[in-house]
């Protein structure tokens, strides 16, 4: 599925809405996990918006594809895009992080809509995406597992139970992220607990990796792409180098930001840098797209 | 019941308790094409291999990764599948803990633990494989249901009872052969509902998984040697538990004596007691099980005799209990 222009473009205006859904959301609620959120939403956009066969209005189909957040924390990200979709109403994000409300920082999957799995304890979502994958293949269905990590979530060791057991049983029906933003609540990721060679980690369980940079929509879908025509029987892990509050300048690649409040003034001036970092984009677009 | 077989005390002699969980196993695969069994390289240890040997492609030995064991069964339930996942007690119920809870029990979803080598059964290999604080941890866990069969009949009862009942099982059995207790699996076994073993008004001792057969032993000699008439219940489920059987024990009997192989803080002694003080009935209480410490190494048999959880252990407690002073008329308004 070859990106045309005009589609770049389309998913940059969602990247864009769902950028300021989350800071919006962010501001209603005072504080939410904005930097691993705003870093992950490439992914959640491109695969939502593009790849990902759903229906909305038949949330609990059988055959969709499934998405599993494993770094569950993004969950105001995640949240904005369900919404958005309209799996959930968008006044509903008003709510989030409030007593009484369906929605969390990590999101239930009995409580908001198109969730596939709750998740918000690191370490869980590959083994639940493995499980899967396993059943579609058992089932017969065609439909794919798409999880995603977050970088310093791979420090857990589960992870790699995980990972192993996924290269073991060749479950290429699920493509894997990690979104590599180097950041953790404590520091930069290589500084807590270092994870390099990450790449090399990822080939020596058995995994095909794409490097790319994760928050660049064509160099994404390029690597879908690449994990769809993918023929060989190892499954393909795509290493998405990303930065931590990515589109709001000021708190960009900043661990501090891996919860944050937002007031007035800050909110104000997320929207311009939002506005500012849509525009370099849009400008991107029009001078490497086809 | 699913399969409509009966088990019978002939089976209960001839198989392991988890035996039985694989040929029960195999019956509901052989019924419901979306059962499927995984394991954590237990797979004989925890007795699957006809399940394996029958349903290869139906079958899943994740090796020595017990999270990753409860995450992929928690993907396959999402999907539709009925994973009964098997490991030993300890790794169940500790080692996967966080992924019992947040994927199995925080989904609500089906899928159904078996999990196996359960208390001090597997003597020998000392406290890493014991599971003394299995029931502790998983009564807590929000939607999930625990169960502690008291032989292999009951435990046939009990996976039955688990496929025909939506939502996570924890169903804890032990290693080896149980003493059998059961003559046929048609005694109207119910989730959540003590079965009354014996029947008596002077004391109730009420307990789950091999301490049952003990109580039993106990309740005939002390019947025979000192003329007490004692019931017997088997609490099976530890969760949602049998409050109206607690009540009435204490209503009839006024002294009630809890066993179980299992720390005493935390377990089935602590889930009773908390129904006993609710009520606001008083009564002479006694919990025995491990106390607090971790078990000796030994045969199965001698460490519960070493704990006072065997028929000697049992019988000597009785005794005790039955010396403290209570009034045993009607009237309950002057109680505590």
């Amino acid at each position: 599925m070859p990106l045309t222009k005009q589609e770049w473009l389309n998913l940059e205006k969602k990247a864009n809405e769902l950028r300021n859904l989350t800071l919006d959301t962010t501001y209603w609620a005072g504080s939410a996990h904005i930097g691993g959120g705003l870093s992950v939403l490439d992914i959640m956009t491109v695969l939502y918006h593009k790849y990902m066969n759903i229906k909305v209005d038949d949330p609990n189909w059988e055959d969709r594809d499934r998405f599993i957040l494993s770094k569950g924390h993004a969950g105001v990200s995640y949240a904005a895009t369900l919404c958005d979709l309209g799996f959930n109403d968008v006044e509903m994000l008003k709510t989030f992080n409030l007593s009484g409300s369906k929605m969390g920082m990590h999101l239930d999957s009995n409580k908001v809509v198109g969730v596939d799995a709750s998740t918000g304890s690191l370490g869980h979502g590959m083994s639940i995406a493995v499980g899967t994958a396993l059943a579609a293949r058992l089932q017969g269905k065609d439909y794919k597992t798409f999880v995603v990590l977050g970088d310093g979530e791979c420090d857990e060791g589960s992870n790699w139970e995980a990972a192993m057991s996924a290269v073991h049983y060749k479950t290429t029906n699920m493509i894997s992220f990690v979104d590599r933003n180097k950041c953790m609540i404590d520091g930069r990721t290589e500084d807590v607990m270092n994870l390099e060679p990450f790449c090399a980690k990822w080939e020596a369980f058995g995994f095909i990796v794409k490097e790319i940079d994760g928050n660049n929509i064509k160099e994404l879908c390029e690597a879908i792409d690449f994990a769809y025509e993918n023929k060989t029987d190892k499954p393909v892990m795509i290493v998405a180098n990303t930065l931590k509050g990515c589109g709001i300048d000021f708190i960009e690649d900043d661990y501090l930001w891996h919860y944050g409040a937002f007031d007035d003034d800050k909110y104000e001036r997320g929207k311009k840098a939002l506005e500012e970092s849509y525009k370099k984009r849009i400008a991107r677009v029009e001078k490497e797209a086809k | 019941m699913a399969g409509g077989m009966t088990y019978t005390a002939v089976d209960s002699t001839s198989l392991s308790t988890a035996e039985i969980y694989g040929k029960a196993l195999v019956e509901l695969g052989r019924a419901h094409p979306e059962v499927v069994a995984l394991t954590a390289d237990l797979a004989k240890s925890t007795k699957i291999g006809d399940f394996q040997k029958e349903f290869p492609d139906r079958f899943f030995n994740v090796g020595i990764a017990e999270q990753n064991l409860f995450g992929v069964a928690a993907g396959m339930a999402k999907a539709g599948l009925v994973p009964f996942l098997s490991t030993f007690s300890q790794f169940a119920s500790l080692r996967a803990a966080d992924q019992l809870s947040t994927d199995l029990c925080y989904q609500n979803i089906n899928a159904k633990v078996i999990a196996t080598h359960s208390g001090t059964s597997f003597g020998q290999a000392g406290s890493t494989h014991h599971a003394i604080t299995d029931l502790a941890v998983t009564r807590s866990m929000p939607n999930l249901t625990v169960i502690c069969p008291a032989d292999g009949v009951e435990t046939y009862n009990a996976v039955m009872a688990a496929y025909e009942t939506p939502g996570p099982f924890y169903i804890r059995i032990n290693r080896g052969f149980d003493r059998v207790l059961y003559k046929d699996s048609d005694y109207g076994f119910e989730i959540g509902k003590a079965v009354t073993v014996t029947e008596g008004t002077d004391l109730t001792i009420i307990a789950c998984g091999s301490c049952v057969f003990q109580a039993v032993q106990a309740a005939d000699f002390l019947e025979k040697a000192d003329g007490l008439k004692i019931r017997v219940l088997d609490m099976h489920t530890i969760k949602p538990i049998d409050k109206e059987a607690i009540i009435k024990a204490v209503m009839d009997t006024r002294r009630i004596i809890t066993v179980e192989d299992h720390n005493v803080l935390g377990g089935l002694g602590s889930a009773v007691a908390e129904v006993v003080v609710e009520s606001g009935k008083g009564c002479a209480f006694k919990k025995l099980g491990v106390p607090d410490k971790f078990a000796p190494i030994g045969l199965h048999e001698d460490i519960m005799a070493d704990l006072g959880i065997d028929a000697n252990g049992i019988i000597a407690a009785v005794r005790e209990v039955m010396k403290a002073d209570f009034e045993l008329d009607d009237d309950w308004d002057d109680e505590v």
